[in-house]
């Protein structure tokens, strides 16, 4: 009963925020137009969440996600720009895509190799690398953005009348969750968080699974970087400062617990919604941007706490 | 009560009255009294779940009974919180140590309650180790204030968490299965601290599924079966069948399932293996034997299991499993030639607690299950629920985690993995420990059960008439080396325990 209610509890307050910002302001937030905004706004972050949920699942942290977001899309953009000029064909556009996947599949290779071979603390390793990958990114061009004007699709685009962006979020979300329930890759995730001594001993390959959750990740962080750069039609090499944290506070909030073993990809979406609706709720009543970090922090502190609390209730009933 | 006919109620040092206690519809206790003399020990046994716990956690103030009454030096006291019963003297020693690991003993004794320094916020260094070693002296105790806890043996650890007590003038200790983790050898230093203890005019409370050792110390005993106290009374006399008795309410004069297995061609054969911690083994187990493996704590038995079941690196040897040589360098592959190691440590190497009881069973052999990377969940639970039928496995369901499950339970769930991996050989290290003697019992009939179907079984314990009871033959280790290999029906426990301590001259 008690895990039933600590389960529905993020949903729960979802369904609340959408309910009061429905009655608050029904003209303009209560709009198709509206809510298609905030899902195509959330689906970056939501994509990279949802690989944040297997790190974090697994016992482990990714702080590098916003600086690898940055370098994705600088090395995208830089192929796209460097090899095609400045209205490159869609070949090039196409292989441009590839390097920005491909960098963060490479980022997730050096944060996993880290982790595992180097036994770096994931907080630490992904620390060093968060610089490291916005370093790169920020020396690439001189701390110049570079515009890609024809690189639109990703961010404008369509498909039978549904934001592509957002059809990505949903593919992405359709496949993680599976991945995750249904594969031996996703229970040996929650095997490594809940104990990793334990799996090693149940014959589980650590490191390799490790490197493989680091590596899931990256790609969604790549694919999150495509999308972020079609949205702007430029790469900038700032781009997702600060993204690690509102990545990270979604999947807490969806009931991940940062020591491992728990958590859940519909979690995590709650989670992402949840945040992204405070903020466009935030916007509409006319709440600075500035404020908004206030009612946010709150929430998530909020939020924890009463997890914790919940928790900590059900296991005096044991 | 007509027990203690002519003892005075002030020689007790507590007396619990008539206590029940109720959570939702589950009765864990129902009028228990339990009466402790000052200065002795009482040993309270039961098996699990009988509620042993529920009425040291009530004693403790963690809990609050629903009736009855605590009498301590003839005041009555009801505990909301269990600094009160600190307050009260009352000292809780449980089996997980609280003690700081880079901290000295001297400052683990006093922590939190360090003897002021001169100056504000300063403590004072040498007076706290002069306290803890005039506390150590005047209870008998041999230690050095001034070394990390660190590196100290389990049983030190025991005695530095029973000066914490007594530093904080504790007068009754409650020790819950304070030798579960020890060897033949520290459960003797252990001992002695108890007696010493109560000599020197503590009263224990002392709780163990060792029944060998309460025998031997123990001056009183309180049995509690499904949260009643079926006997208590003076220790005199009583022996251990007679306690078993009482505490699972039928006679269980077979312990031990007496089987006849024809053994089978070899199966593993070790020779000249040495790894980190152990130093030129050889040894052959056959299909259908049970071999025991006996030694002191340190002795090298548990690195053995290691360095077959490819947890440890081995630096020299061979080993060859059904005539093939083998090298298995990691638990993957262990598994895959059916070799299935099952841990000693069932919460830090063993299980994940906070996942599911079916995932902890399955987990090493998830890619059986379904399609190799696929999972088959259906399949999945239901070969979970079947396991757990043929183990008596108690447990709420498939769902229920792992950490809510009893430590029989939680064993069983570790053995369901052989059954369901079909291991062919079995490694089991103290496969036995800290369970009570229902779950033990059903857990010998299995090891029985699959030797007579031909798998080969190794078992490290230190219990040695759990190693008489159930192998064919028992190997000795001392200091990483194997020292004896004996049939078990030729050889005695003294010789066992003979060769397990004493250096015959040889290094």
């Amino acid at each position: 009963m008690n895990k039933l209610v600590r389960e529905l509890l993020p949903f729960g307050s979802l369904i609340l925020v959408i309910a009061i910002l429905s009655l608050w302001q029904p003209d303009s937030f209560l709009t198709l137009d509206n809510f298609l905004n905030v899902l195509r706004r959330s689906s970056v972050y939501g994509i990279i969440a949802v690989g944040m949920t297997f790190i974090i699942i697994s016992g482990g942290i990714d702080l590098s996600v916003g600086s690898l977001l940055a370098l994705s899309g600088m090395c995208a953009a830089g192929t796209m720009i460097g090899l095609g000029g400045e209205e490159p064909p869609a070949g090039i556009i196409a292989l441009g895509t590839a390097v920005g996947l491909l960098t963060g599949a490479v980022g997730g290779v050096v944060s996993g190799t880290l982790i595992t071979k180097l036994k770096l603390q994931p907080f630490i390793a992904t620390l060093g690398t968060m610089s490291l990958y916005r370093g790169i990114a920020l020396v690439m061009y001189d701390g110049q953005p570079i515009n890609v004007s024809s690189y639109r699709y990703l961010g404008e685009g369509t498909l039978l009348g549904i934001p592509v962006s957002l059809v990505l979020f949903l593919a992405v979300i359709a496949l993680a969750g599976a991945i995750l329930q249904f594969t031996r890759f996703g229970r040996h995730t929650y095997a490594i968080g809940s104990n990793v001594e334990a799996a090693h001993h149940a014959g589980v390959r650590v490191d390799r699974t490790l490197i493989g959750i680091y590596i899931l990740g990256g790609l969604l962080t790549g694919l999150g970087a495509m999308i972020a750069m079609s949205r702007t039609v430029s790469a900038q090499p700032t781009a997702g400062v600060g993204a690690e944290l509102d990545v990270i506070a979604a999947v807490v909030i969806g009931g991940a617990s940062l020591s491992g073993g728990r958590g859940t990809i519909t979690g995590t979406i709650v989670g992402t919604l949840l945040i992204s609706f405070l903020r466009n709720g935030c916007t509409l009543v006319g709440i600075s941007t500035n404020a908004q970090l206030i009612v946010i922090g709150v929430v998530i502190v909020f939020a924890v706490a009463l997890d914790q609390f919940t928790r900590r209730k059900a296991g005096d009933a044991v | 009560m007509a027990l203690y006919p002519r003892v005075e109620s002030s020689q007790f040092a507590l007396e619990m009255q008539g206590i029940s206690k109720s959570f939702g519809p589950i009765k864990a206790l129902e009028d228990v009294t339990l009466r402790v003399l000052q200065g002795t020990v009482h040993a309270l046994v039961g098996e699990n779940g009988a509620g042993k716990s529920t009425l040291m956690k009530i004693l403790a103030g963690v809990h609050q009974p629903d009736t009855g009454t605590i009498v301590r030096k003839g005041k009555t006291c009801s505990w909301k919180h269990p600094s009160e019963s600190i307050a009260a003297g009352v000292a809780m020693i449980y089996q997980e140590f609280s003690l700081a690991p880079d901290l000295t003993i001297a400052e683990n004794v006093w922590l939190g309650i360090e003897p002021r320094g001169t100056l504000l916020g300063t403590y004072c260094k040498n007076r706290m180790l002069a306290d803890t070693r005039a506390l150590a002296e005047r209870n008998g105790f041999d230690v050095d204030p001034n070394q990390k806890v660190e590196n100290l043996p389990t049983s030190t650890c025991q005695i530095v968490e029973v000066l914490k007590a007594l530093a904080r003038n504790a007068d009754i200790l409650v020790m819950d299965e304070p030798t579960s983790s020890c060897g033949e050898h520290e459960v003797a230093v252990l001992l002695e601290m108890v007696k010493k203890l109560s000599r020197a005019g503590t009263t224990i409370i002392y709780i163990s599924h060792r029944l060998e050792e309460v025998v031997k110390i123990a001056g009183d005993i309180t049995v509690l079966r499904d949260g009643r106290a079926v006997h208590t009374g003076p220790m005199n006399g009583l022996e251990i069948p007679d306690i078993v008795k009482h505490m699972v309410g039928r006679d269980l004069d077979d312990y031990f399932p007496k089987r006849e297995v024809e053994v089978g061609s070899t199966a593993l054969s070790v020779s000249e293996l040495s790894s980190q911690g152990v130093e030129n083994i050889s040894f052959d187990l056959h299909w259908g034997e049970i071999v025991g493996v006996a030694g002191l704590v340190g002795a090298g038995r548990t690195e053995l299991a290691r360095v077959l079941c490819g947890l440890d690196p081995s630096i020299h040897g061979s080993v060859e499993l059904d005539g093939k040589s083998v090298k298995i360098a990691t638990p993957a592959y262990a598994l895959s030639c059916g070799v299935m190691y099952v841990t000693e440590d069932r919460k830090r190497t063993g299980l994940c607690l906070d996942l599911p009881a079916a995932w902890n069973m399955t987990l090493p052999c998830l890619a059986e299950l379904g399609m190799k990377h696929i999972l088959h969940l259906g399949r999945e639970n239901e070969i979970a629920e079947e396991t757990a039928k043929k183990l008596s496995l108690k447990w709420s369901g498939p769902g229920a985690p792992a950490s809510a499950l009893s430590g029989g339970n939680q064993q069983k769930l570790l053995l369901g993995r052989a059954l369901i991996a079909q291991s062919r050989l079995w490694v089991l290290d103290e496969p036995t420990r800290g369970i009570d003697i229902a779950a033990k019992v059903d857990i010998y009939e299995l090891i029985g059960r699959m030797a007579a179907e031909g798998k080969a079984v190794l078992i490290i314990s230190s219990e040695l008439p759990e190693l008489f009871g159930i192998t064919d033959r028992i190997l000795v280790m001392r200091r990483g080396r194997l020292v004896a290999d004996l049939v078990t029906s030729e050889t005695t426990q003294e010789a066992v325990m003979q060769f397990a301590a004493v250096d015959n001259g040889r290094t």
